[in-house]
């Protein structure tokens, strides 16, 4: 049960390893805040999708399992999308159309499919909230890098000095691909390290 | 009128890019474009579903979920619309070119959860556009779609015979790769205001 749930967090993290779920990661991802924020949304989807998915697995046809996923999917997405206009309107505004986009995220579907479908609640639970964990992660580690040298703070926290100068082009669009490809690199030289260790131990 | 569908047409597909200034349609611009010519028919066939997209949901959106008080059901309407499109573009392609099916294999289903679709839809509802507007939207953003994917695939093309190092290979310079691009699209930000 547990290895259901850490191995989201690293060995199949979506973002660096199974490079699922593009869109929000690269496009909310240029504040630490709005990076959690979407990570929790996203984590609440997978979730409750997973759970739903997996408890109805031995009625729904074969045929017909593709739509139906995707409806439990965006009527998840609706409620999170409601809630957040509701209580958070500002991060709600921030993240603009990229919460509905959460419907399309692949990793929601690709869970369903890949896993829920086929496994108990329990363990579909545990996947989920692996998964949805490892992405949050993933996402307040890309904002956290992009804020720090787009706009000299993290989580609205100053770190920088004063008369810093302001890496614009890690909030604009570029920044944010080039981010996520060297932080992909770098989780690949930690791993083949790691890989390294136990072959040498 | 004119001008501004030209003006809609040229934001959504150049300076505006779907894929490198919204990040949507990640997926296949790291998946597909390996090749050129497959990236050219899944360019197409992502157009077409585009631009029928756009026209089919602004008509559910306006004319029965405004008048009907409906519009919590947005999200789960567009979604089953985009579906059953590519499921009709799906049969469509298999019918008449077997090859490019075979060609864009898995990719062909999964337009239905390519973002650019759905968030097309959600930005035309966003902006209030006018159905001939929205019909525009729609192609223009498939055009930018299919531009950055044939881009993407050329340079990767001729990446095979790079000296990539070992980490970065695969995901890592492909994104970078896009950031390039991404880069380069900046340029042409002047053009409207202009």
């Amino acid at each position: 049960m547990i290895r259901e749930f850490t191995k989201g967090l690293w060995k199949e993290n979506p973002i660096f390893v199974q490079v699922l779920g593009m869109c929000p990661t690269l496009a909310v991802t240029t504040r630490a805040l709005f990076g959690f924020s979407m990570g929790m949304a996203t984590l609440f989807v997978v979730v409750c999708s997973s759970v739903v998915v997996s408890s109805i697995r031995r009625f729904v046809p074969r045929q017909v399992r593709i739509p139906m996923f995707t409806i439990i999917i965006a009527t998840f997405v609706t409620a999170a999308d409601y809630f957040l206009k509701a209580n958070f309107y500002q991060i709600s505004k921030a993240l603009g159309p990229y919460v509905p986009l959460i419907v399309v995220n692949c990793l929601i579907l690709g869970r369903a499919e890949a896993f829920a479908s086929k496994n108990g609640v329990g363990r579909a639970f545990m996947d989920a909230l692996g998964m949805g964990a490892g992405f949050t992660c993933a996402l307040v580690v890309l904002g956290s890098v992009r804020e720090l040298l787009g706009a000299g703070s993290v989580f609205g926290y100053r770190l920088m000095r004063d008369g810093f100068t302001e890496w614009v082009v890690m909030i604009l669009p570029a920044g944010a691909f080039l981010t996520l490809g060297l932080l992909v690199g770098l989780f690949n030289i930690i791993n083949s390290k790691k890989r390294g260790a136990v072959r040498a131990g | 009128m004119g001008k501004e569908l030209i003006l809609v047409f040229i934001a959504a597909s150049i300076t505006n890019n779907f894929v490198l200034t919204y990040f949507l349609g990640i997926c296949p611009l790291i998946g597909v474009s390996n090749k050129i010519e497959s990236a050219v028919g899944l360019g197409l066939a992502t157009t077409f579903v585009m631009t029928m997209a756009a026209t089919v949901t602004w008509l559910i959106y306006n004319k029965i979920l405004v008048p009907f008080d409906l519009v919590f059901l947005q999200y789960v309407t567009f979604i089953m619309v985009i579906a059953s499109l590519v499921q009709f573009v799906e049969m469509f392609i298999r019918k008449t070119s077997p090859q490019l099916y075979r060609a864009l294999g898995i990719f062909l289903p999964l337009i239905t959860t390519n973002c650019a679709i759905l968030g097309l839809t959600l930005f035309m509802v966003l902006r209030n556009y006018g159905f001939l507007e929205s019909v525009v939207f729609g192609l223009g953003a498939g055009v930018g779609f299919t531009l950055a994917l044939v881009l993407m695939a050329g340079i990767r093309e001729e990446l095979v015979f790079a000296d990539v190092p070992e980490p970065l290979k695969g995901t890592g310079i492909s994104l970078i790769v896009a950031g390039m691009l991404a880069l380069a699209f900046m340029g042409f930000g002047g053009i409207i205001s202009g």
